[in-house]
């Protein structure tokens, strides 16, 4: 029926927003028509007001030519109207009808004079071959081969010519074959039949094609056969108005020239942003757990088996795929590294956001982090209001709009134009390896983005040991020299140092660290009191070598751990202040002690060890 | 009927739905050409889900015969 009151809402907003002078609203109501109402009508509308917005939208200007055997004018205004809503703002020359040999030919003619950025070459095997169209079951095989061999020389010719004029890109429709064989079943026997004629003269296109630089083919049969040789092709359209394609597939035919007109005007996306609840696994990762998602050969976790290795393998064109999930990152780690039906592991995502922030923001932040803009983004999430969230936030984000039924959100991946590619490199297909190896390196180089980053690039071992006669020494020094970093400034000669080790109820620790950069030594001394219930730290104190680099919960956590094993119930330490130990004021709050006793010289501090514990660093190896 | 023909000519020529009446016709609007004729048809089809007979295409004159032409294939009261 006539347009639904939404429809004409949405008409009169872009309007308004038009007169408003508020372009980007303006536009975001022109994509919504046109996701509602794509066709004929809306795309008139569309490119009326979106030529209105010329100027006041970043829009990409793109001149295309279009040499045609066949009517095509009514595919051009849905061709713009999806191409403005992507961003690019086509300026199409439509060849006079049949006359694209002599366009492509003349070096003067209005096609080379329009100066295109690309040029599409559609011609019908009806036109191209009617010989082998209409007449297949009459020719002789020599008639056959030489058709074959007519159809394929003016391809090249064509293509050649075309190459010594013009820098343009050029894209050629490939021959489709009839919807039946001429010769019935008998063609797809032994011996060669039309349609092997017709691909035979395929294959010489794409051969010629290859010698060139930006020449492309269009598999026109492939998109015919897609859609249904039966209902492609518009009978009655053709003999009336020499418009071969049905109505509703003239939309078909202009996205299918958008897929390459996209990678060619250089709107495309190279990153995949991805949620993961409903999106990647059927289920909530935090509440059905890892035995309750749905993710496996079986329905209905196949189908989210089917968009992961359609996510994979944009990976093998050189996007990269990154994680924005609101969820616990323990849940949904575990579920990334140990559910058996994971096709992707983590290791295929290049940035991970998992944390309960605004979606906008996040992708923001993964833009930032691999180094590019927000328009090189696309986005893929099942809840139709993060979707929209993200749209208003971030227009310039390509946003895959997933229908209810998961088993179609493997084509929409496949489907989004903004992932095409015209060439692959060697570097494209590693490029998430080499993306991650790139990371490692110029981390190491440019200074690291995260501390924990540092920290785990370190790779710190450390050892924690009682005080031997070999390191006596050392010790003692430590507690002699040590100002900075150290919480009592207690100082002990050797012989000091001896007699408490051997006191019963005390330790004496000390802690060596080696890292990346060398070997450290004996960088830190804990001398400790047990009373009944509690054990108290006497001294604890750390050179200054290794300040700030968590060697120092490494410690403290050895300590706490020691003292609940030997069953004391709290953890004392007293934090004596002097002119020089300041960085070490806040230590014992950083780790979760509370103060219990307070005067103008000193301060207690406790930490109970039947509630808390402290963990010793993830990235520490300690022995 | 005759308002929904109106205002899909109007989208399709880009002329205010003011200027079109029941006369319209490729005689007296320079816009309305053989592509633009052949987008009307593709246009009805789509919007009143029908199929145009070459002989229906011929009787669609003006405006106004289109309306006629349509109503008559949806058996709908003119509106």
């Amino acid at each position: 029926m006539t347009s639904d009151p939404k429809g004409i809402d949405l008409r009169s907003e872009a309007d308004r927003m038009i007169s408003a002078g508020s372009e980007a609203l303006a536009s975001e109501c022109l994509a919504e028509l046109w996701r509602k109402e794509a066709g004929g009508v809306a795309a008139a509308f569309l490119v009326s007001r979106f030529e209105q917005l010329r100027g006041k939208l970043p829009l990409i200007p793109y001149r295309l030519a279009v040499l045609r055997s066949f009517t095509a004018e009514p595919a051009i205004p849905l061709l713009r109207a999806e191409a403005f809503v992507r961003g690019i703002d086509l300026i199409v020359q439509l060849g006079d009808f049949n006359a694209y040999p002599q366009d492509i030919l003349d070096p003067d003619s209005s096609l080379y004079r329009f100066a295109p950025d690309a040029v599409i070459l559609a011609v019908q095997t009806i036109d191209l071959a009617p010989d082998l169209w209409h007449q297949y079951a009459d020719l002789a095989p020599q008639a056959v081969s030489s058709a074959i061999q007519r159809v394929s020389d003016s391809f090249r010719q064509w293509i050649r010519a075309f190459r010594e004029h013009s820098s343009a890109a050029l894209l050629v429709h490939s021959l489709e074959l009839p919807a039946r064989p001429l010769t019935g079943i008998l063609d797809a026997q032994q011996g060669g039949g039309q349609a092997t004629a017709i691909y035979e003269i395929n294959r010489a296109l794409r051969q010629s094609a290859a010698e060139h630089r930006g020449v492309y083919v269009l598999d026109y049969d492939g998109l015919v056969a897609r859609h249904g040789r039966l209902r492609w092709h518009d009978q009655r359209k053709w003999l009336l108005a020499r418009m071969p394609i049905a109505a509703n597939h003239l939309i078909d035919l202009a996205r299918e020239w958008l897929r390459f007109l996209i990678p060619l005007s250089g709107k495309t996306a190279k990153v995949l942003v991805t949620d993961l609840d409903n999106t990647m696994w059927g289920g909530v990762i935090g509440e059905d757990g890892m035995t309750g998602i749905k993710l496996s050969p079986e329905y209905p976790g196949a189908a989210f088996q089917s968009v992961q290795r359609a996510m994979l393998d944009l990976t093998r064109r050189g996007i990269l795929l990154a994680i924005c999930s609101k969820n616990n990152p323990e849940d949904a780690m575990e579920a990334l590294q140990n559910h058996p039906g994971m096709i992707l592991r983590p290791k295929d995502f290049s940035a991970v956001r998992i944390n309960w922030g605004d979606k906008a923001q996040n992708l923001r932040e993964i833009a930032s982090e691999l180094n590019v803009g927000t328009d090189a983004l696309a986005f893929l999430d099942d809840n139709p209001v993060e979707r929209e969230q993200v749209r208003v936030a971030l227009p310039e984000v390509t946003i895959l709009d997933l229908p209810e039924n998961p088993l179609a959100y493997a084509s929409v991946v496949q489907d989004c134009p903004a992932f095409e590619r015209l060439a692959l490199s060697s570097e494209d297909q590693q490029r998430t390896t080499l993306y991650a190896a790139q990371r490692d390196r110029s981390r190491a180089e440019q200074g690291l983005q995260s501390k924990e980053d540092f920290f785990r690039y370190l790779d710190q071992e450390a050892e924690v040991a009682p005080v031997s006669p070999a390191t006596l020494a050392r010790v003692a020094q430590l507690t002699q020299k040590t100002n900075q970093f150290n919480l009592t400034s207690r100082r002990y000669t050797e012989q000091q140092i001896a007699d408490i080790a051997a006191r019963p109820g005390w330790q004496v620790l000390s802690i060596t660290v080696h890292d990346r950069f060398g070997d450290h030594g004996l960088v830190g001394v804990a001398i400790t009191r047990d009373d009944d219930e509690t054990c108290e730290i006497e001294t604890f104190l750390l050179s200054c070598r290794v300040i700030g680099r968590t060697v120092e919960t490494a410690l403290l956590a050895h300590l706490a751990h020691g003292a609940a094993s030997r069953g004391r119930k709290q953890l004392l330490g007293w934090f004596i202040p002097t002119k020089k130990n300041a960085p070490a004021s806040e230590f014992y709050r950083q780790h979760g002690f509370e103060v219990s006793r307070q005067n103008d010289d000193a301060s207690l501090w406790s930490l109970d060890l039947t509630r808390r514990m402290i963990d010793s660093p993830e990235w520490i190896k300690v022995s | 009927m005759y308002e929904q023909v109106r205002s899909i000519v109007s989208d399709l020529l880009r002329i205010p739905a003011d200027q079109i009446s029941a006369a319209s016709s490729p005689e007296n609007i320079e816009a309305w050409d053989s592509v633009q004729h052949l987008n009307l048809v593709l246009a009805l089809e789509e919007k009143f889900s029908l199929q145009l007979s070459p002989e229906e295409i011929d009787e669609m004159k003006t405006v106004g015969d289109i309306a006629h032409l349509v109503e008559g294939k949806l058996q709908v009261p003119p509106s």
